[in-house]
């Protein structure tokens, strides 16, 4: 059979156009992961920022005598359900470590509701219209406005919408980073170390590879079922505290640092070893004095991304009991704490409107944490990275 | 003495001990020297030997002492430890200034003992898998002596009940029925989901920045993509419960459909973006990695580009890509947050991705996170779980690494 000039050209035309489509399906599929993320951070800031800001309301606060006994006499009354009951709450006690306050009386901005937050922001919230008509009043008359929210940036956790701050798993996150790095930093250096530079090739040398290998890829929530049985159960190491879920994101840490670091040392090359090895070095003397500070930079990349990475994670820490609700900073490695994806966690679960924005902003805080690690340690890469 | 003032003590005295080992080896060292005697290694390394030996024997016996203490619930008072430990160390400090003579090999002594460390350091990792198998099999050994293997296995309500309550002395928890059919249902469900999102997009990403791309965009594509991987997954999970399940069900509804607002298609396209970036990163690596010469020989058979691709490259790399989506299913399969805060909580054994159904990883964190008593059954069931968790991403990930192992003994490509 044969064909004419004409149909194999067709032919050909339709091959081609084919072609042409794979290259723009592919380009397309690159497109909607690039789109996929771009959704995601434009729908986290729209959600996130406005919990940067809080409605507070100016107003007279009077310090009569009667205030001094119960908060709620310092206002006018019709803007009491709109002022937040934690600062009315502390009138009283403000009065009675300062009593020569008494009798006088001040203009304050006052932390207003979760409600009056929601109205301004324009989100769905429970205001009766009377209350929303005195907000817009207020509002024209500037004594009504959205001001830097010190309360999400100054507190910890609380039930009170408006009151809620992720100061404590700040804080919480903090120690428990300390704990990872400093069991999983020096003992997956080891490791590395020992695995590169001298360990012989034989079984027991493979049996650890593999097993470490296989250590990365094992889902996270396993190791809190370890830090479960064998850290709380078994060693008893407090429930909730830093110390116990620092222990369970080490192990987890542990793989990371381990391949990173014998990636960095394996790029150092061996005319650098033979040479110490030629003066007359010993094998640790080698890799103490030549190879380790070379591969350094390396390393601290590599533990950084890890880091970065224990930081986010949150299944093992639920398991590990550090979803607690920590309303006070406390910086103790034995007490119950949370963290920063923990909070997260326990706010979305919220049933109230305004934790909607304080998980978002909450997201945002530990995004932009994980972004600047990571950025960390692509410029301590760039910087510090050497072609052999 | 509190434990903490205790172990204080123990750590400033033997700091203190430390500090005279290693002076007073030096010092001895330099004697010898001084009086003319060839020595096999530097003072210093006297010194440190010295050091080492005053400490090495002392901290392992107070760790050792404190683990028998702590688990064996051995008699021993912790002042009588802590005096243990120290008379060990002075001794240490008298045997290692007593080697301070010339014909001690003090560097390889303390090359050994390095050697013996970085041991030790690597042997932890291999406690940790033993540790993880040790306490999930012995809790889910409990959790089988309760309840039979078959009915979990193959049950097919998932129904706690009121275990809880047997545990705690009441009632006798018959009611409790452990079938974890519906749970790994819902499991396979919100995965398969997620690999239908993740390795059409995953795959053909790869493509176009092996196949296509100009270097400047792989530069910007590759980092941007691993962002995707690097978001935590908490974060995944509030995005596809407050932003993607409601829009699933808007467009549900548009179809005239009911669908749940805890529906496993938004967890699962969620977690398939999540895991773009391990399946791209790998396949990329592999058609990477695919030889040349074997694009040349298509295209010179006149085989247009995307036909090489389609028919030469991709068959060739397939192991590679099994490989990856291998890989990509057993973090959806083990993934926890997104599900837990964006599927359902009720066990559903159902075929409508539309409506909620929970997941193994869901019901392990649920049963671990009320007030029930650790031995109750509800709570042991979290080990099993995950006791069968472990075995399957354990098969799927060995599968994964002996594919692409065939795959590079076949091309002999070392870089992967």
């Amino acid at each position: 059979m044969s064909h004419s000039f004409d149909e194999i050209s067709q032919q050909l035309k339709r091959r081609h156009r084919k072609s042409a489509r794979l290259k723009w399906i592919s380009m397309g599929a690159l497109g909607l992961a690039g789109l996929f993320l771009v959704l995601f951070f434009a729908d986290m800031l729209s959600k996130g920022l406005p919990a940067f800001q809080q409605a507070y309301i100016n107003t007279e606060v009077r310090y009569t005598e009667e205030a001094s006994r119960d908060g709620r006499l310092a206002f006018e009354e019709e803007l009491l359900p709109l002022i937040s009951r934690t600062v009315v709450r502390v009138i009283p006690l403000q009065l009675r470590n300062n009593p020569e306050m008494i009798g006088t009386s001040e203009q304050r901005w006052m932390l207003a509701t979760s409600e009056v937050d929601q109205y301004l922001k324009g989100h769905r919230n429970r205001l009766s219209d009377e209350e929303k008509a005195e907000i817009d009043e207020r509002v024209a008359a500037g004594q009504v406005d959205l001001r830097f929210n010190k309360t999400f940036f100054g507190s910890g956790d609380s039930k009170i919408a408006e009151n809620a701050g992720i100061l404590s798993a700040v804080v919480g996150t903090i120690m428990t980073m300390i704990v990872t790095l400093l069991i999983s930093f020096p003992i997956g250096v080891m490791t590395a170390i020992y695995l590169e530079e001298f360990a012989p090739d034989n079984r027991f040398t493979q049996l650890i590879e593999i097993n470490i290998n296989n250590l990365a890829a094992i889902p996270s929530i396993l190791f809190g079922l370890l830090g479960l049985a064998i850290f709380i159960n078994f060693f008893g190491v407090p429930r909730s505290s830093p110390l116990a879920g620092g222990m369970t994101l080490a192990l987890m840490t542990l793989p990371v640092i381990i391949i990173a670091t014998r990636t960095a040392l394996r790029s150092v090359p061996d005319s650098i070893r033979h040479a110490a090895f030629g003066v007359g070095c010993s094998r640790w003397q080698v890799v103490r004095d030549h190879v380790l500070p070379l591969a350094m930079p390396g390393i601290m990349t590599g533990s950084i991304i890890g880091l970065a990475q224990a930081m986010g994670e949150t299944a093992p820490l639920i398991i590990v009991g550090m979803v607690a609700f920590i309303p006070d900073v406390s910086a103790s490695f034995t007490q119950a704490a949370t963290v920063m994806p923990a909070q997260i966690f326990t706010w979305s679960g919220e049933p109230e409107q305004a934790f909607v924005e304080k998980t978002a902003g909450g997201i945002l805080v530990l995004l932009s944490v994980l972004i600047s690690l990571n950025a960390f340690a692509v410029v301590l890469r760039k910087k510090f990275e050497r072609r052999w | 003495m509190q434990t903490n003032q205790l172990l204080l003590l123990f750590c400033t005295v033997l700091l203190l001990l430390g500090l005279v080992a290693f002076f007073v080896g030096r010092a001895k060292a330099a004697r010898v020297r001084a009086s003319g005697a060839a020595m096999y290694a530097q003072p210093d390394q006297y010194a440190w030997f010295a050091v080492l030996s005053t400490a090495g024997p002392a901290v392992l016996v107070g760790a050792l002492g404190s683990l028998l203490l702590l688990l064996l619930g051995a008699d021993i008072p912790p002042m009588y430890l802590l005096a243990a430990s120290l008379v060990v160390a002075a001794a240490g400090l008298a045997v290692g200034v007593a080697q301070v003579k010339p014909h001690f090999h003090a560097r390889q002594a303390i090359e050994r003992v390095i050697r013996w460390v970085l041991t030790g350091a690597a042997m932890i990792s291999i406690f940790t898998t033993f540790g993880i198998l040790f306490s999930i099999i012995s809790e889910a050994l409990r959790f089988f002596q309760m309840h039979s293997f078959w009915e979990f296995i193959t049950g097919t309500t998932w129904n706690p009940g009121a275990s809880f309550l047997a545990a705690a002395g009441r009632g006798d928890g018959s009611g409790a029925q452990f079938g974890s059919v519906p749970l790994f249902a819902g499991t396979f469900m919100i995965t398969a989901i997620a690999l239908l999102v993740a390795v059409p997009i995953g795959l053909l990403s790869a493509i176009y920045m092996s196949e296509y791309a100009p270097q400047r965009v792989r530069t910007v594509a590759k980092p941007v993509l691993e962002v995707l991987a690097g978001i935590p997954t908490v974060v995944y999970g509030f995005f596809a419960a407050i932003t993607v399940a409601p829009i699933i069900v808007n467009i549900a509804g548009f179809f005239g459909l009911d669908a749940s607002y805890n529906n496993a298609v938004a967890p699962g396209i969620v977690m398939g973006i999540m895991i773009i970036p391990f399946i791209s990163s790998l396949s990329d690596d592999v058609i990477n990695s695919v030889p040349d010469s074997m694009r040349q020989g298509s295209l010179a058979l006149g085989m247009t580009k995307g036909e090489t691709i389609r028919d030469v490259v991709i068959p060739a790399a397939l192991p590679g890509i099994i490989s990856a989506a291998l890989l990509g299913m057993s973090r959806a399969l083990g993934e926890t947050m997104i599900v837990v805060m964006a599927a359902g909580m009720r066990p559903n054994l159902t075929a409508n991705p539309l409506e909620d159904m929970t997941t193994v990883t869901v019901r392990i964190v649920a049963s671990l996170t009320g007030d029930q008593e650790f031995e109750s059954a509800e709570t042991l069931s979290a080990f099993a779980l995950g006791l069968v968790l472990f075995v399957v991403t354990l098969t799927l990930n060995l599968v994964s690494v002996l594919m692409i192992r065939r795959f590079r003994e076949k091309y002999r490509v070392n870089n992967l």
